[in-house]
């Protein structure tokens, strides 16, 4: 409990009449890469701009290091942002963008110097200090605004999806760059994204939210492999998601089909949500597997083929790296141990479940 | 081919009859004769005698300041409100832009006249306690402030639309108070924007004559109040060479005004 940077304190925050964050309860760990996942309009934004200092919340706390900083402004937290439109200030050169804060805090010019030597060298753009920013491209122009961040030394470091503008390979080289600068700085990022293969990628630790609501906490594997509910099986991934029966433990049915399973204490005949990986289920001769279907789509997808099965009335979603061609009689059989049961949620807005860090 | 010579023709004639008359004007400052109908000659004397006129000059020192003053006030003024109107929701936001619109559609005769009541009106309402007020430089400045703010307003609401605003998000973010986070960032961005409303405001005052000869009440006289008077004591050469300069004058302010955003563009095609 002694080592948490943030928490975050039943935070609501109202825009219009419209809640966008709903007694938030979050906290957050030194040193780590934490990563706020969701859709569009689910509050991770919003909760950026609380911990920064840009919006105040309605009600809650928001404690860093032990201290109420709720209502400090931005100027006075010890937290940097990397804007999502780099915000770079367009009639300073990159040297004085950095110096920015640097200068405010009133450094010496040397260590200003050799400030911006260090920083330029982190985001390997060593040399570009009299270029104009609309000289860089946008990649660069994201390295700049972490180097900026990052120069005044700060706990943590709020990235508000800084990938968003850059295209596909761009993106993949800098996840790899932020990972680096993270562990070379030793400090904590919290990064905001819709982008789920980014937030698998690159965090230690994701919050999935929705609807101002925090779906599930954990590490990328937890969230992939173990998804809560339906709505982070679908977010994270492609997945299968069907409306089941619990008949009892280890027993569940699908479409009048029964499936063994590994879970338990979920009681007798109790509906329930299941989820299947595409990759986890596995194609075979008819009258092999569990129960057989008919191949209605393929299409090749580079690593594997991506196949559509229908069997039981459903269209099962299907990724293997051997190829069936469409009109094939399949059976389709999936391991007890990868299929997941979740209960179904109490009402349309999913309940917020908050867990450890 | 005659397409063009059509074009060229057509463009000439209408620079011509744009021109013509101000051309008229600048040839006969320069003319030795003190008649209109006759050519007498080149001189300068007209100006000379113009530079010798005590009247004239105050006349130019006063407009001269006015000018200057009232694009200080009104760019600073304007500056402000323009950010205020730019935050504001929008239902609000476009009553205000509609609000600052209507000084500058409204007729200047209205306005100049609107003004003077309203002077009377307080310098009456002070004399109660017994305070002596009086239409004359100060109340001039006030009217060039008026009618300049709405230019001020236009002209810099389009560079704060422009305006990426977590520029100043990202300022105080990097330790910078609100005061720092708007002279340092957010200003020098709109600065093309807030000249541009200066050298309007500079050349709107240089150039209003229906508005100050109301306001003026008897001291006050700029260039074209003091130009109307002497015309009606009948017609000064000097009064020509006056006008010339009055016109060159606004000339190379407007030629200012529009060569800074064009270079402001090409900037943005830069990149």
């Amino acid at each position: 409990m002694s080592n948490r940077l943030i928490d975050l304190q039943h935070i609501t925050k109202i825009y219009d009449g419209h809640k966008v964050l709903d007694d938030l309860n979050l906290y957050f760990n030194e040193n780590k890469f934490l990563t706020l996942l969701g859709p569009s309009g689910c509050g991770k934004t919003t909760t950026l701009r609380i911990l920064g200092g840009f919006e105040t919340p309605d009600e809650g706390r928001v404690i860093f290091n032990g201290e109420d900083i709720t209502n400090l402004p931005p100027n006075k937290r010890t937290l940097n942002t990397v804007f999502q439109k780099y915000a770079l200030f367009t009639h300073m050169n990159i040297a004085e963008n950095i110096a920015f804060g640097l200068k405010i805090s009133g450094k010496s010019k040397a260590y200003i110097d050799d400030k911006i030597k260090y920083a330029l060298k982190l985001v390997n753009l060593d040399g570009y200090e009299k270029r104009m920013p609309d000289s860089l491209s946008g990649g660069q122009q994201q390295r700049i605004a972490i180097a900026r961040a990052i120069v005044n030394e700060p706990k943590v470091l709020l990235l508000d999806e800084p990938l968003g503008a850059l295209d596909l390979k761009l993106r993949q080289e800098m996840q790899y760059e932020l990972i680096r600068m993270k562990n070379e700085l030793g400090i904590t990022f919290i990064y905001v994204t819709h982008d789920q293969e980014e937030a698998l990628t690159m965090s230690d630790t994701i919050v999935v939210m929705n609807q101002g609501y925090i779906q599930q906490i954990g590490s990328p594997e937890d969230i992939y492999n173990e998804p809560t509910n339906a709505f982070v099986a679908d977010f994270i991934g492609d997945s299968n998601i069907f409306p089941g029966t619990m008949v009892e433990d280890k027993v569940v049915k699908i479409f009048d089909t029964i499936f063994p399973c590994v879970d338990t204490g979920f009681g007798h005949n109790k509906p329930v949500d299941v989820v299947i990986r595409p990759e986890d289920v596995e194609l075979g001769k008819p009258g092999k597997g569990t129960v057989d279907g008919v191949v209605s789509h393929q299409i090749f997808k580079g690593v594997h083929y991506e196949m559509e099965v229908t069997a039981c009335g459903q269209e099962w979603l299907v990724q293997s790296t051997k190829m069936h061609p469409v009109g094939e009689h399949v059976s389709i059989f999936v391991d007890p141990f990868n299929i997941q049961i979740m209960n179904k949620p109490e009402s349309e807005d999913e309940e917020a479940v908050v867990l450890d860090v | 081919m005659i397409k063009k010579w059509v074009q060229r023709f057509y463009l000439f004639l209408i620079i011509l009859f744009l021109y013509a008359p101000i051309g008229t004007l600048i040839v006969l400052s320069f003319n030795n004769s003190r008649t209109s109908v006759k050519w007498g000659g080149f001189s300068l004397k007209w100006y000379q005698q113009l530079f010798e006129s005590k009247t004239i000059l105050a006349a130019l020192g006063n407009t001269l300041l006015l000018a200057l003053l009232s694009a200080i006030f009104a760019t600073i003024l304007g500056t402000l409100a323009a950010i205020a109107i730019y935050h504001m929701k929008k239902r609000r936001q476009s009553i205000c832009m509609s609000i600052v619109n209507i000084p500058m559609l409204n007729a200047e005769i209205v306005t100049g006249i609107a003004f003077m009541l309203l002077f009377i009106s307080v310098g009456n309402l002070l004399s109660i306690f017994g305070i002596h007020f009086e239409m004359g430089f100060g109340t001039v400045l006030i009217g060039h402030i008026t009618f300049n703010l709405p230019y001020v307003v236009l002209s810099v609401m389009p560079k704060l639309k422009q305006l990426n605003l977590s520029m100043y998000e990202a300022a105080l973010d990097l330790g910078a108070g609100e005061g720092q986070a708007f002279f340092r960032i957010v200003l020098p961005d709109i600065m093309p924007g807030v000249l541009s409303g200066f050298l309007l405001s500079f050349t709107m005052s240089l150039d209003d004559f229906v508005i100050t000869h109301f306001v003026k009440g008897l001291g006050a006289d700029t260039l074209s109040t003091l130009i109307y008077s002497e015309l009606r004591k009948g017609i000064k050469p000097e009064m020509y060479a006056l006008s010339t300069i009055m016109f060159l004058a606004v000339f190379v302010v407007l030629l200012l005004v529009n060569l800074s955003p064009q270079k402001h563009i090409k900037e943005e095609q830069h990149r």
